[in-house]
């Protein structure tokens, strides 16, 4: 994608509330250790594929995902770490697809905080077209545009439901 | 080039005022315009109320009247929009209702002669300075049918700036319809009537003394409003803005 | 909760009621002011806006047209991905077949995604007839549940509410349904939409089975697609064990890539975001992630018969966004509960007449609670063009004809009650194609002027209750034109 059309990327993000931080492979560990302290989390889940290195600068405890583990337990859980599928620039979202780096669709749904790293290049597109032709139908998606929100109270929009309520997007630029 | 005015059934009858505006303006830009004494209604008010059936008689009528002008000009966007959008849309049905092209044949020739007067004015005159004068303060009402049935854009107000005098002021919530209607302003009358209590409220928090439209059917209904509520506003069409001068200027 | 509309008055007597009732007039006009600006602004943003609209209708037309033949891939791809598919025709098919399903888990409570097409068969009712609750879990769904009140809008049934309102309701209701709401709490919206999500949470949390619809279905892979915002909808679509989704059969898309078009206009035209929070897509079953097990109802209820005819079949392509209530006078001033239906505005107006048939008074009237200003149809991403079918289902209306009820062709008479109307019409069509006649009248109109009152008695009241008339002039037109220039007119 040219640089032109991606330039837009962290604000359409940031105009739902996602908070956009931008590090490179080597500040990575680094600012999600910083991000889970800042938000005072105890425990963080951890899907089975994620790379270990991005949790190496932190002691919060991980929780796996497994799968007798019920809604219940991932309700105690303060926060969770995914990577994801592909970002679409144009509307600021980033779907999930369950793959072994991001983990099952409850995981990122029942705690209240959700840090995804997105690598840029490579994993961004700029529009809904192309973010489609990327991903596979036959898995289930997630697409994810800044926290939950609400429009149904006056038709004015309100953040923060069901979903997580906190949304930090991670860009790690591969260059 | 033969131009015919298809007044309306309405202006003819009520609004005589703005059929001579017309004229005079047409006449004064030096138009030849005639009036063929047979013509009466476009059927809009039978279409739109589901009487399809009842309007065809009278679109062919009106095929009949008007097929032999080069121009019909209509100073209605609506029954313009009748003629231009529905009569094409009669003819298709009347095939679909396997009886043949014969209505869509006998309508077609009238469809693309037929303009609203400012589209007239604008496209095919080619003037925004009709030459007008009229010293008050104005606000626009574009109507429905006008407004997204013809897409008149910004015609009508291009053609208000260029008249001396005359102030133009915005109009709040322009867009949004003042609940005419036709039978829509009977079968729901309190609907209708909130509707245009709501327009003449827009109309009066502009300050203007006047609310101008391009369809005296709309303006029979804001203007009966506005009397109703006890409004200082008038309605006036905009023909009889166009065709007032400093010689002989409208009242 | 009252889910049935059979007996509502006509739409002009139930809009009577609610353009004389200020609160709801302000909460309406807040609503749909704050939302048309968005959308507007929302749309402007993106370039290709007309060509996304016309891919839309092509791509809902042309699966209209194949409906058939879609509907049976999509049965094939659903299965092949562990899916169960269930065919019902009507309303009470479908409650019977979902009660069952549900029945087989053992439980006695759901939670429920938003869906237009369970609210059109009342599925809450009959779930609560068979002893099973249903929860709603979208915020104003539930606003709307905990009230004991109808939808009033389809995408924020609680439209008709403001925040005053829904904090009583959450004061007062919310300890009947469960977690009561938290002391002191105020009117501000997220402080409503916290005390929703601490309400609803224990109910996600122990669900066993849940309910949706789905905004889209994609024939090729089995895929079903759920757009939505708050969270809820994710909650119910992947802790459930058991998924139940009941969709209207013209949901359907061929391909994959279609959704393109539909992803890009759909947020945008309802809740006027380049994107809506969440989207929600899943194929089948999938190990060990979400339901294991996944119902799909595919509902006719009426639209076989809609898809019969030639001018209202285009009502099927509806995306279900309300950019056409939102932007329409008509909804705005008589608001949702006026259309007697769950589906109110410009788009109720014309689907419900057609799913329902025009037999009810509320159904009859439907085709005429709109000016025919076509902002609806300015707004509408897929091109409905909603004046036409409100016109074509008037002349049903009033002149009967050939429709399709249950799958089969009938004659319709002529809707009672318009008998003078069409005597006047005819009277009216005969004058206008004698020139002569209409002139007489036009005459003695001017001559007997002075005599007229300015209001008029009777059914005339519907104009002159609101409104003068207009003074009849001294002449018509075309006398003032035949005395001045009498020799150039044509004959009559």
């Amino acid at each position: 994608m040219s640089r032109r059309r991606w330039s837009c990327w962290p604000r359409t993000l940031a105009d739902y509330r996602a908070i956009v931080h931008r590090t490179d492979g080597e500040g990575l560990a680094g600012l999600i250790a910083g991000l889970l302290e800042k938000r005072g989390s105890a425990s963080v889940l951890v899907p089975p594929g994620l790379d270990e290195g991005w949790l190496a600068a932190t002691g919060v405890t991980r929780v796996a995902d497994r799968a007798e583990s019920t809604p219940h337990e991932l309700d105690g859980v303060d926060s969770v770490v995914t990577a994801c599928a592909v970002s679409i620039a144009e509307t600021g979202t980033i779907v999930l697809d369950g793959s072994p780096d991001q983990g099952r669709r409850r995981i990122t749904l029942v705690p209240d905080h959700h840090i995804c790293v997105v690598r840029v290049p490579s994993q961004v597109v700029s529009s809904v077209p192309q973010g489609l032709e990327r991903l596979d139908p036959a898995r289930p998606l997630t697409w994810i545009s800044g926290p939950s929100a609400t429009s149904d109270i006056e038709l004015d929009r309100v953040e923060g439901v069901h979903g997580p309520r906190t949304l930090e997007v991670i860009l790690v630029s591969e260059d | 080039m033969r131009v015919a005015l298809f007044l309306t059934c309405v202006n003819d009858t009520l609004y005589p005022d703005t059929g001579r505006a017309v004229v005079k303006l047409l006449t004064r830009l030096g138009v030849d315009v005639d009036f063929p004494m047979a013509q009466t209604c476009c059927g809009q008010a039978h279409y739109n109320t589901g009487y399809r059936h009842e309007a065809e008689p009278l679109a062919r009528h009106f095929s009949d009247v008007f097929g032999e002008y080069d121009a019909i000009v209509t100073p209605s966007g609506s029954c313009g929009a009748m003629v231009r959008e529905l009569y094409p849309r009669m003819g298709e049905r009347a095939r679909a209702e396997g009886r043949g092209d014969t209505l869509a044949a006998t309508l077609a020739p009238v469809v693309p002669k037929t303009y609203e007067l400012t589209e007239f004015l604008v496209d095919v005159v080619g003037v925004t300075d009709v030459g007008a004068y009229y010293p008050h303060t104005v606000t626009y009402h574009p109507t429905c049918h006008g407004l997204r049935g013809l897409g008149l854009g910004d015609r009508p107000r291009r053609l208000l700036r260029a008249v001396k005098g005359l102030e133009l002021v915005e109009l709040p919530g322009a867009d949004e319809c003042c609940g005419f209607g036709g039978t829509f302003a009977l079968k729901n009358s309190d609907v209708s009537a909130a509707m245009g209590a709501d327009k003449v409220r827009n109309a009066e928090s502009t300050g203007a003394e006047v609310l101008c439209a391009a369809d005296n059917s709309c303006l029979m209904h804001i203007g009966g409003t506005m009397t109703r509520l006890r409004s200082g506003m008038r309605p006036v069409h905009i023909a009889e803005i166009l065709a007032s001068t400093e010689e002989e200027p409208a009242v | 909760m009252s889910g049935t509309y059979l007996g509502m008055p006509a739409f002009p007597e139930a809009a009577r009621e609610a353009v004389g009732n200020r609160i709801l007039r302000d909460n309406l006009r807040h609503a749909t002011h704050t939302i048309r600006a968005k959308r507007a602004k929302a749309v402007a943003e993106v370039s290709d806006w007309a060509e996304l609209r016309e891919a839309g209708k092509r791509i809902k037309d042309h699966t209209l047209r194949h409906l058939d033949r879609y509907l049976e891939r999509l049965e094939e791809s659903v299965t092949a991905a562990g899916g169960v598919v269930h065919w019902a025709a009507d309303a009470a098919e479908a409650n019977e077949i979902v009660t069952e399903l549900v029945k087989m888990t053992g439980e006695s409570e759901v939670v429920k995604v938003k869906s237009m097409a369970t609210q059109e068969i009342g599925l809450n009712e009959a779930l609560e007839a068979a002893g099973i609750r249903a929860y709603e879990t979208d915020l104003a769904e539930l606003i709307v549940q905990l009230g004991k009140d109808r939808p009033s809008h389809i995408l924020v049934p609680a439209i008709h509410r403001n925040r005053g309102e829904i904090r009583d309701i959450f004061r007062s209701e919310m300890s009947e349904w469960g977690r009561p709401a938290p002391e002191g709490l105020t009117d501000t919206p997220a402080e409503l939409a916290e005390a929703a999500r601490l309400h609803l949470r224990e109910k996600f949390l122990r669900a066993k089975v849940g309910i949706s619809g789905a905004n889209f279905m994609v024939a090729e892979t089995g895929t079903m697609v759920v757009v939505e915002s708050e969270g809820n909808g994710r909650m119910c679509l992947t802790l459930p064990e058991t998924l139940i989704s009941v969709v209207g059969i013209e949901k359907i898309v061929p391909t994959w890539r279609d959704l393109e078009v539909f992803l890009q206009t759909l947020p945008r035209s309802s809740t006027a975001e380049r994107m809506n929070p969440y989207t929600s897509t899943w194929t089948g079953t999938t190990d060990q992630d979400g339901p294991g097990t996944f119902h799909l109802v595919l509902l006719d209820n009426g639209r076989s018969d809609t898809l019969a005819d030639e001018v209202g079949r285009q009502a099927l392509r509806c995306i279900r966004c309300s950019a056409c209530l939102n932007v329409c006078p008509v909804y705005e001033r008589a608001g949702g509960h006026a259309y007697g239906s769950v589906y109110p505005g410009p788009i109720g107006a014309i689907l419900s007449p057609q799913l329902r048939g025009t037999g009810s008074e509320i159904d009859a009237s439907l085709p005429y609670a709109s000016s025919l200003c076509g902002a609806c149809y300015e707004v509408c991403p897929v091109a409905i063009d909603i004046p036409e079918v409100l016109v074509h289902l008037r002349e049903r209306v009033v002149e009967g004809g050939e429709a399709t009820r249950a799958g089969n062709k009938v004659v319709l008479r002529p809707a009672k009650g318009h008998a003078a109307e069409r005597a006047a019409m005819r009277a009216a069509r005969w004058a206008f194609t004698h020139p002569g006649v209409l002139r007489t009248g036009q005459r003695a109109a001017s001559r007997t002027r002075r005599f007229h009152p300015r209001t008029l008695p009777g059914p005339g009241r519907a104009w002159s209750g609101s409104r003068d008339l207009p003074p009849v002039p001294a002449e018509p037109f075309r006398d003032w034109w035949q005395r001045t220039r009498g020799q150039k007119g044509g004959a009559e």
